[in-house]
């Protein structure tokens, strides 16, 4: 039979849509684990990435940490992460937020630091105060990036989280890791699958959720392919 | 609380004397590392420069291009190395199935940007001096779009090196074999220097590609996006 048809029967077999180690369940943990992380980086790295792009300082530092962050392999992260807090959930929550926060701090950067300037003089000479200025004028302005920071995190905490498997986690790495080592191939082609569709469907509810917080005066002049300031792949 | 004697013996996260008598496995594994991420990166040029320039000309593949790339650069590595498995089997074909995939999105849309930022006003003293379509792509727009294909053959070389490591699942991995080899036999050693040794790979290739451009195109100064 081939391999369509056995991941077809797979997923029609009410067996593996209940219990611990029911897609239900699977599902829960990697959007927990991966929600989690990403809200902690984001509570981290926008804060940075906002300040210094809108006092326009440390340019080199906001971009170069993409670099630097692009270079750490997750793997050999999150394997040393479990080797230092041992079991559970806090070593894949550590290196999952590590990995979240470089691309969050690069695009909230770029978004601030290319507001217009003409813009925020008006902004000045409207009488708004500093703190006025960025969180009604500039943040607005930078959504779009800041949202494609925040997606590009999120997909490759989706990505990662499947290599939590490896350190005892949960979530739907779980069905591929274990395919592997059973050499279960409809399993782990089921797990595949699930991963994949988990992160296609994390990249859109983001852009859609983009699409409602960029303001109305700015949507006509957004590219057609969803900008971003840096390609970020971990795992 | 006192420790038996036995039980006393901490791993470091370093054994300098294991790894002084195991440096051709870490020689063995930096050269697998070195090869599959040179077959991607080369792979990627090869099918990204003809797509990306076939794109540039008819506007009406771009975006459908674009998009296709976009999909696969979203699925997780792990996801695609399995289900490429039954099909591939464990190995090369495989990991570098995904890998040129993966760098192929980076490398297009790093040579259309370059491309499209080549000033119209440029085009038109081309033509006006007489370059044909062909000559005037290879004589004038894609020596003004290599500081980006630079720009993405970095990123692309950069991801890569990060990625090969997930590809010990499928027996491959270069360093990474090392990282699960601690994994399994809990041993800090080959893990915390085959990690150290991947994001020094990654650094140092980053760096000679730097130093690459600036022989190759002297008029560029880092143009990394």
């Amino acid at each position: 039979m081939s391999v369509i048809s056995l991941v077809v029967q797979w997923f029609a077999d009410p067996a593996h849509w209940s219990g611990p180690d029911g897609i239900p369940q699977r599902l829960v943990e990697h959007v927990e684990i991966s929600a989690a992380s990403v809200a902690i980086g984001a509570a981290i790295a926008l804060p940075i990435g906002i300040a210094l792009g809108h006092y326009g300082r440390f340019g080199n530092v906001a971009i170069n940490i993409s670099n630097v962050g692009r270079a750490l392999p997750s793997f050999g992260v999150l394997v040393i992460a479990f080797q230092v807090l041992g079991l559970g959930n806090l070593p894949i929550l550590v290196a999952l937020v590590a990995l979240a926060i470089p691309p969050m701090v690069t695009n909230s950067y770029v978004g601030l630091s290319e507001v217009d300037p003409d813009v925020k003089e008006a902004a000045r000479g409207m009488g708004y105060r500093e703190l006025a200025q960025l969180l009604r004028v500039e943040l607005p302005l930078a959504v779009p990036l800041v949202m494609a920071g925040i997606r590009t995190s999120a997909v490759q905490v989706v990505a990662t989280a499947t290599l939590a498997a490896l350190i005892a986690g949960g979530g739907f790495g779980r069905y591929i890791i274990d395919g592997f080592a059973q050499q279960d191939y409809t399993k782990l082609a089921a797990g595949a699958v699930l991963v994949a569709a988990l992160a296609m469907a994390t990249e859109l509810s983001l852009s859609a959720l983009e699409r409602v917080l960029v303001p109305r005066g700015i949507r006509l002049q957004r590219a057609p392919v969803a900008r971003r300031a840096t390609t970020f792949k971990t795992a | 609380m006192p420790r038996g004697v036995f039980l006393d013996y901490v791993d470091p996260w370093v054994n300098w004397t294991w790894l002084s008598t195991h440096i051709p496995l870490f020689v063995a594994a930096v050269e697998q590392h070195l090869t599959l991420t040179v077959i991607a990166v080369a792979g990627g040029l090869a099918i990204s420069m003809p797509l990306g320039i076939a794109a540039h000309r008819w506007r009406s593949l771009r975006n459908p291009v674009l998009a296709f790339f976009d999909v696969v650069y979203t699925i997780p590595s792990l996801a695609l190395f399995a289900l490429l498995v039954p099909y591939t089997g464990l190995g090369v074909v495989t990991a570098e199935i995904g890998l040129i995939g993966y760098t192929v999105l980076i490398l297009v849309r790093n040579l259309l940007v370059g491309l499209e930022s080549v000033a119209p006003d440029v085009l038109d003293a081309a033509d006006g001096m007489g370059y044909r379509p062909l000559a005037r792509l290879f004589r004038v727009e894609l020596p003004l779009a290599l500081p980006a294909i630079f720009a993405g053959v970095r990123i692309a070389t950069v991801t890569t090196i990060g990625l090969v490591t997930i590809t010990a699942l499928i027996g491959l991995g270069g360093l990474g074999q090392l990282i699960e080899r601690g994994l399994i036999e809990n041993f800090h050693t080959p893990l915390v220097v085959a990690t150290v040794l991947s994001i020094a790979l990654a650094l140092v290739a980053d760096l000679l590609l730097v130093g690459a451009q600036r022989l190759a195109v002297p008029w560029s100064r880092g143009a990394a996006s």
